[in-house]
């Protein structure tokens, strides 16, 4: 079975992220796989070890992005194509795009990817691109089984779970709690050095400056408010509920 | 020159670092607390390569450089200090004599299961008779047929009681104190091993006494020269100073980091005594210390990947690491005030685990004699 799976190096957001001149400061951030392709890379692993095959990491992102790539071939993935051309770089619906672009000229049963990113948290690149791509998806899956062209998706339906069924060639995202992600072994870590990775450009996709125009624009990046100290309520019980009722629907107005 | 970690070793430390911050470090006051060693961590790190890092692939090890060896063993200190004791001893005491002297047969019969992480190794060569001083060692070996006999015993050994193979001295010329490195398989009839010691630090390592009663081993589990063991275990001796170094380190950027953060949220006089310029400087030069200890280490490191000599090197780096360990542990508990002294707080442990690391693999003052030595004195 030939996989692809789509990777994104996201930084780390159990760090502290602090906002500069209207964007994420990157220096001195930590940069990860993005958690949920993580699982993404450990399933596609676990399904070639059952049934054989390959698996093949596709990314958009700047060059920094290959220390994440790293990370994933010493996990077990055979090789990896990244396109780090500026040009390449847009929203959701560029991403697509090129992602649809660098899968075509390769053949695969099955392709991966996070349910979303960290960063941006869209939830959208995946299931685009299997639009692009005239396949079918299955979202945020919990659980994964394959027989033969037979596949079977757990989905994580906000707390119920929802079978899905499907024939390959689909493309599905990887939802919390698919896998546990296995620690990359020292001896893939040295291995994963000498695995191919392959640049590609905008030249080398053939998209069309159409194709690179992004459809959406970021207008402002800013940071929760931070959480501030809360309110204990005094005097009699009866006179505390009242004025919680009265500041849950009208000060806070979380309450309509 | 270049200060730069290789992309190789930078993904070695992070990866070792992520498994030791989530494998290892939320047991470390247990098992400092019950004297146990981990052997579950270990069996993980077998699997994931670890215990044959520095070691050819050729022999199950993973192939990689001693910056890289060095950069692992400063992790699982950081996360704990006994546990990367153990981890160094099975590395650089009983991996690498194998790999050094061993012959091919005697590496891919004895290296390979410990590089691949099937089982543990020890180095035996300290006695009730010989510490510092190895020319009082006792055990004897004595050639019956085509076997050797061995007698003796072996005290304060780490990873004794879970190891499947020892390298082990004994005399083997009493007249002319011809000392020799052997091979023993733990299974071997008259091979056994005391209780653990009850020790003041490093109590997630396993430290034994080995008791070897007629134990018989095949002519051919001599390691190296016959009567070559002295020049052996001091190289072998060399190479484990460089790690024991990096764990030195480890154990002071953990005990540096607790204090640090300490010091920034303790309010004292209405300000947070990080704001003190007595504790200001306690900081400063812990972390000054901490990045040059780990300087001496890169570059003892670095010479040894290169295959210059780094006997000096080696002793420099082992020497102001251990020092520097136990007074920059020593500090924190100081900047943690009460807090440093009780058990609550992982500093005091710090301090316990770092001294050890003064005394094993050549005492603070035999270091400064090998320096001495090495400028001609
Ligand atoms: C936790 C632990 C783990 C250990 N693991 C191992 C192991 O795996 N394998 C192994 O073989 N050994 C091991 N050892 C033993 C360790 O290497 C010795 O304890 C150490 O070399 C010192 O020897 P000693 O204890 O006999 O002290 P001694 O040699 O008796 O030294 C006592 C004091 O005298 C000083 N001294 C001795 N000679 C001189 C001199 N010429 N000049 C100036 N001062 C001198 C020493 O520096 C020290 O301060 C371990 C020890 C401990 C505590």
């Amino acid at each position: 079975m030939d996989i692809l799976v789509l990777l994104k190096q996201t930084f780390d957001t159990e760090e502290r992220i602090t906002v500069e001149n209207g964007k994420v400061k990157e220096d001195g951030v930590r940069f990860v796989i993005n958690p949920y392709d993580e699982y993404a890379v450990e399933e596609a692993i676990r399904l070639k070890e059952e049934h054989d095959g390959t698996v093949t990491i596709l990314s958009i992102g700047p060059s920094r992005t290959e220390e994440a790539i790293r990370t994933a071939l010493a996990m077990g993935a055979d090789e990896a194509v990244l396109a780090d051309d500026e040009s390449l770089f847009g929203d959701e619906y560029t991403a697509a795009k090129v992602l649809a672009a660098m899968v075509k000229v390769r053949n695969y049963d099955l392709i991966i990817g996070g349910n979303q990113a960290v960063d941006d948290g869209s939830g959208q690149v995946a299931v685009r691109l299997a639009e692009e791509l005239g396949i079918p998806h299955i979202s945020t899956l919990t659980k994964l089984e394959i027989n033969g062209t037979e596949v079977v998706g757990h989905r994580d339906a906000e707390g119920d779970v929802e079978v899905v069924t499907a024939t390959l060639p689909v493309l599905v995202t990887a939802q919390q709690g698919l896998n546990e992600p296995r620690y990359p072994s020292l001896i893939g870590i040295r291995k994963a050095g000498k695995k191919p990775l392959t640049h590609v450009t905008a030249a080398d996709l053939r998209l069309s400056p159409e194709d690179l125009t992004a459809r959406t624009e970021i207008v402002e990046t800013y940071l929760p408010k931070p959480k501030e100290a809360g309110r204990i309520l005094q005097g009699e019980m009866n006179d505390q509920v009242k004025e919680l009722v009265h500041s849950l629907t009208n000060v806070e107005k979380v309450v309509g | 020159m270049n200060f730069e970690l290789t992309k190789e070793q930078a993904m070695i430390q992070s990866a070792v670092r992520e498994f030791a911050e989530a494998e290892i470090a939320p047991l470390a006051a247990q098992l400092d607390k019950e004297s146990r060693f981990p052997i579950e961590v270990f069996q993980k790190m077998g699997k994931l390569g670890f215990l044959g890092l520095p070691i050819p692939e050729e022999y199950g090890g993973a192939g990689a450089d001693n910056i890289s060896y060095c950069l692992a063993v400063e992790e699982i200190g950081h996360a704990c200090g006994g546990t990367g004791l153990s981890y160094e001893a099975h590395v650089s005491l009983a991996c690498v004599p194998l790999l050094l002297y061993g012959t091919e047969a005697q590496k891919q019969t004895y290296l390979t299961p410990l590089a691949s992480g099937e089982g543990i190794g020890s180095f035996g060569l300290t006695e009730p008779g010989a510490g510092s001083d190895a020319g009082g060692t006792r055990t004897t070996a004595v050639l019956d047929g085509d076997e050797w006999v061995i007698n003796g015993n072996k005290i304060y050994i780490t990873n004794g009681g879970y190891a499947k193979t020892v390298v082990l001295t004994a005399v083997t010329d009493k007249e002319n104190r011809g000392i020799s490195a052997f091979i023993v398989p733990t299974d071997t009839p008259g091979f056994s091993t005391s209780k653990p010691y009850d020790k003041m630090g490093m109590r997630a390592s396993n430290t034994v006494e080995l008791i070897l009663e007629n134990v018989r081993v095949p002519a051919e589990n001599l390691l190296g020269p016959l009567n070559g063991g002295f020049k052996q275990f001091l190289s072998t001796l060399d190479g484990g100073r460089v790690a024991i170094a990096a764990l030195a380190v480890g154990i002071a950027r953990s005990a540096f980091e607790t204090a640090l953060g300490y010091a920034k949220q303790r309010h004292q006089f209405g300000q947070s005594i990080s704001r003190f310029q007595a504790i200001q400087h306690k900081l400063a030069n812990m972390a000054m210390h901490i990045d040059l200890a780990r300087n001496a280490v890169f570059k003892a490191a670095w010479l040894k990947d290169q295959g210059k000599p780094y006997t000096l090197e080696a002793s420099y780096a082992k020497l102001f690491a251990s020092e520097m360990c136990t007074d920059t542990c020593n500090q924190a508990i100081q900047i943690l005030g009460g807090n440093g002294y009780m058990k609550e707080y992982p500093v005091e442990r710090h301090l316990r685990d770092a001294k050890l690391i003064e005394i094993g693999e050549g005492t603070s003052e035999i270091q400064r004699l090998v320096i001495a030595r090495q400028l001609g004195c």
